[in-house]
């Protein structure tokens, strides 16, 4: 008992003890308490998603991280206050709570109501979505030193949903780039290349077509550049990046990039590393909220056969816990999880073992 | 069982071993072409050298033309990047010639002039563009068995160049979908497919976002598809895309998208077969044709590559295969593609990007030298 307090304490220290830069962005500190647990909404999901949350709960529980888990469900009925099956509770909690964690989720079709993933975005706010993406060691991919971040604009951009037929057989799509939305997103993902010791950002951008639009973002990036000069900054253009990426992905360090470029870019960064099934992903709105996913599908097809991947969701919870500055046992949790593959025992259906999801979570305990 | 193994993995060595590097790239002779009386007169085709590396290139190509003495004759033009509009004489020489042979052209960044590549292929209406994204048999990728051809529409879609400052800081750019365009490019495409004996067309698209704009192409496509029920069709989210053509490239065969997202999987396809330095490709309208190198046309190399002049020509040389063959001169055609293909499978001589240390003229000498 005595060491397990003592445990805390320096863990908590250490979490203290690393640098926290003033910017407004950092409410870290405001975390880490010394007696409460941290508060953390859990949105399961649906399909596997149940399961692999109960993976992340068992993990952190073997782990002892101070989260105290709130746990919501998508509703069976359109709530009116959020023209969604998002209850307006989930939402407070998430902006009450500052940080979640959420598994795939199914959009039901049908009219009338706005899609779920669009709700929690224009709810909460959240303008930045950041999927780091490293090889995991054990896990072979034609590409073995990919180590770099996404950071993409999540608001406007190619996806502001403005479109309308002009004529019949004319349809115009509108693309909206704002310089206050552009600052944002470049802040953060500089903010975030400071904090992860990250020496280059690259702005991937087509000014070369489209001058006025993709000159704005550039013109908002390099603003931001010059205020921390220690991070080296460049311009790629996205044909380029494309090329460059699938002949030599260590050329890149973290990227900024507006929304349809970076939905392209970072599925095709998670295709070097092995697939969705294994890339962590977290959003970031105004605030400092941050609301880690799994960006892969619910697969109900397996759901309930306890055979799902719980590596996504797992390492995104690893993102969501560097970002509230528990840093130490977020990198124990990613070493085991990395020990696991890596050791190659025990390793679910699509990473080619034969392994059940409660096998793979408990090895995953035993290597804490 | 380990030395069963070790036996199973020799065998492709062996194999390669025992068969000389040549002997399948030896075209068989074929007397299947039958010209018509006077089809031998030289044609006149227009080259624009372009920008940087641009006249290196091309240079190249004219070398080898006349090694092979090749029917075609070029009436060069000069045409920069920094221009504001390309000149007149050389838009009626292309009218006059229906055939040119570019290099690059290097467009200023935000500089408020508009990229002339993108004014060229919409003055000429040269609606679809083609890469032809393949394995070179000796080029060592991460990937085999690619054999991809990105059919883009060229003229709409993202790079329409509407934009407009609403307030100061908010920036409104257009992107216009027609049927129009967008079903005769499906056309191209599944025209393409059948004349050259491919199995698959796919499209790439956006729909589940941008359900108007993506959504009339894909109809588009759909339509098109009814009329040729030899050729299997499908659908496909640009994102899924590129992530299926990094991990399993080899289940693409026709890719058919608009014009942004063509330029993206043609380039991430153009990488994962070897580079844009090696693949081929041109823009083609219902009345001219521009080839150039396959993707990435304005991406005319940095200072370095211009002063040490080690520029890669295969993808200009095997681009003027494809124009040679379009011309109707099917033997030059074939003639310079073994040619170009024994010199990279040889790897004696090779240019920087694919991981030697040869200047462009080494590349040419040797190409001129494998000519038969």
């Amino acid at each position: 008992m005595a060491t397990h307090l003592l445990r805390r304490r320096v863990s908590q220290i250490l979490s203290q003890a690393i640098p926290c830069p003033t910017s407004p962005l950092s409410v870290g500190r405001a975390f880490s308490s010394a007696t409460a647990p941290i508060r953390a909404t859990l949105f399961p999901g649906d399909g596997i998603g149940p399961e692999i949350a109960e993976s992340v709960k068992q993990v952190f529980r073997g782990a002892e991280v101070p989260i105290e888990w709130e746990e919501h469900y998508v509703g069976d009925q359109i709530d009116p206050r959020t023209q969604s099956f998002l209850t307006w509770e989930s939402l407070e909690s998430v902006r009450k709570n500052r940080v979640g964690l959420k598994g795939p989720m199914a959009t039901p079709i049908g009219k009338g109501h706005r899609s779920l993933n669009l709700t929690l975005r224009k709810e909460l706010n959240l303008y930045a979505n950041v999927r780091p993406c490293y090889s995991l060691p054990g896990y072979k991919t034609r590409y073995d030193d990919v180590n770099l971040i996404t950071i993409r604009e999540n608001t406007e951009g190619e996806y502001s949903g403005l479109e309308h037929q002009v004529v019949r057989g004319v349809v115009e799509s509108l693309k909206i780039i704002t310089r206050q939305a552009s600052l944002r997103v470049a802040e953060y993902a500089f903010h975030y290349a400071k904090t992860h010791g990250r020496e280059r950002v690259s702005a991937i951008h087509k000014a070369n077509i489209m001058q006025k639009t993709d000159g704005l973002f550039l013109k908002c990036c390099r603003e931001v550049a010059e205020k921390y000069p220690e991070i080296t900054y460049e311009e790629v253009v996205i044909d380029n990046c494309c090329m460059m990426l699938v002949k030599n992905p260590a050329l890149f360090d973290v990227l900024v990039m507006p929304n349809l470029y970076g939905d392209i870019i970072s599925d095709l960064c998670a295709g070097l590393i092995g697939g969705l099934g294994l890339t962590p992903s977290c959003n970031i709105g105004e605030g400092g909220i941050a609301l880690a996913e799994a960006v892969h599908g619910s697969a109900p097809d397996i759901a309930g056969k306890n055979l799902a991947n719980p590596t996504a969701l797992l390492l995104s919870a690893v993102t969501m816990l560097h970002h509230l500055d528990l840093h130490d046992k977020a990198d124990r949790i990613q070493n085991a999880i990395l020990n696991t593959i890596a050791e190659g025992k025990y390793r679910t259906a699509d990473l080619g073992g034969s392994s059940t999801t409660t096998d793979f979570t408990k090895a995953i305990c035993d290597h804490l | 069982m380990f030395q069963g193994q070790m036996a199973r993995r020799s065998i492709p060595i062996l194999k390669q071993l025992f068969t000389s590097p040549s002997s399948h790239l030896t075209p068989t002779r074929s007397v299947t072409y039958m010209p018509r009386p006077g089809d031998g007169a030289p044609r006149p085709v227009t080259l624009i050298p372009g920008d940087a590396i641009g006249p290196l290139v091309t240079g190249a190509v004219e070398q080898v033309m006349q090694a092979m003495h090749a029917p075609v004759y070029f009436e060069r033009y000069e045409v920069h990047g920094d221009m504001k509009r390309v000149p007149q004489e050389v838009i009626d020489s292309i009218k006059k010639n229906k055939v040119c042979l570019k290099g690059g052209l290097a467009t200023p960044m935000g500089g408020g002039v508009s990229s002339l590549n993108v004014q060229l292929r919409k003055e000429l209406d040269l609606y679809a563009s083609l890469v032809n994204c393949f394995n070179l048999p000796g080029l060592p990728t991460r990937h085999e068995n690619v054999d991809i051809v990105v059919i883009r529409e060229n003229t709409e879609g993202e790079y329409s160049g509407l934009e407009h400052e609403v307030v100061p800081g908010v920036v409104e750019s257009l992107k216009v979908i027609t049927k129009f365009c967008s079903e005769r490019i499906a056309k191209y495409a599944f025209e393409y497919a059948y004349l050259n004996n491919r199995k698959k067309v796919t499209a790439v698209h956006k729909a589940n976002i941008m359900k108007l704009a993506d959504g009339l192409f894909l109809e588009s496509c759909r339509e098109v598809a009814t009329k040729y029920p030899g050729i299997k069709y499908n659908e496909i989210i640009v994102d899924n895309c590129c992530m299926q053509l990094v991990s399993k490239p080899e289940q693409f065969d026709v890719m058919v998208t608009p014009n942004l997202y063509g330029n993206l999987v043609a380039n991430t396809a153009a990488g994962i077969a070897g580079g844009t330095g090696v693949m081929p490709g041109g823009n083609v309208g219902a009345d001219h044709a521009v080839f150039e190198q396959g993707a990435s046309a304005g991406n005319v190399g940095n200072e370095k590559l211009v002063a040490q002049k080690t520029a890669n020509p295969v993808a200009l040389l095997l681009s003027s295969a494809m124009m040679l063959r379009h011309l109707q001169f099917p033997s030059f055609a074939d003639r310079l593609e073994t040619a170009v293909k024994r010199v990279i499978l040889d790897g004696k001589y090779r240019t920087k990007d694919l991981g030697g240390t040869s200047t462009t003229q080494e590349v040419v000498d040797a190409v001129i030298a494998a000519l038969d």
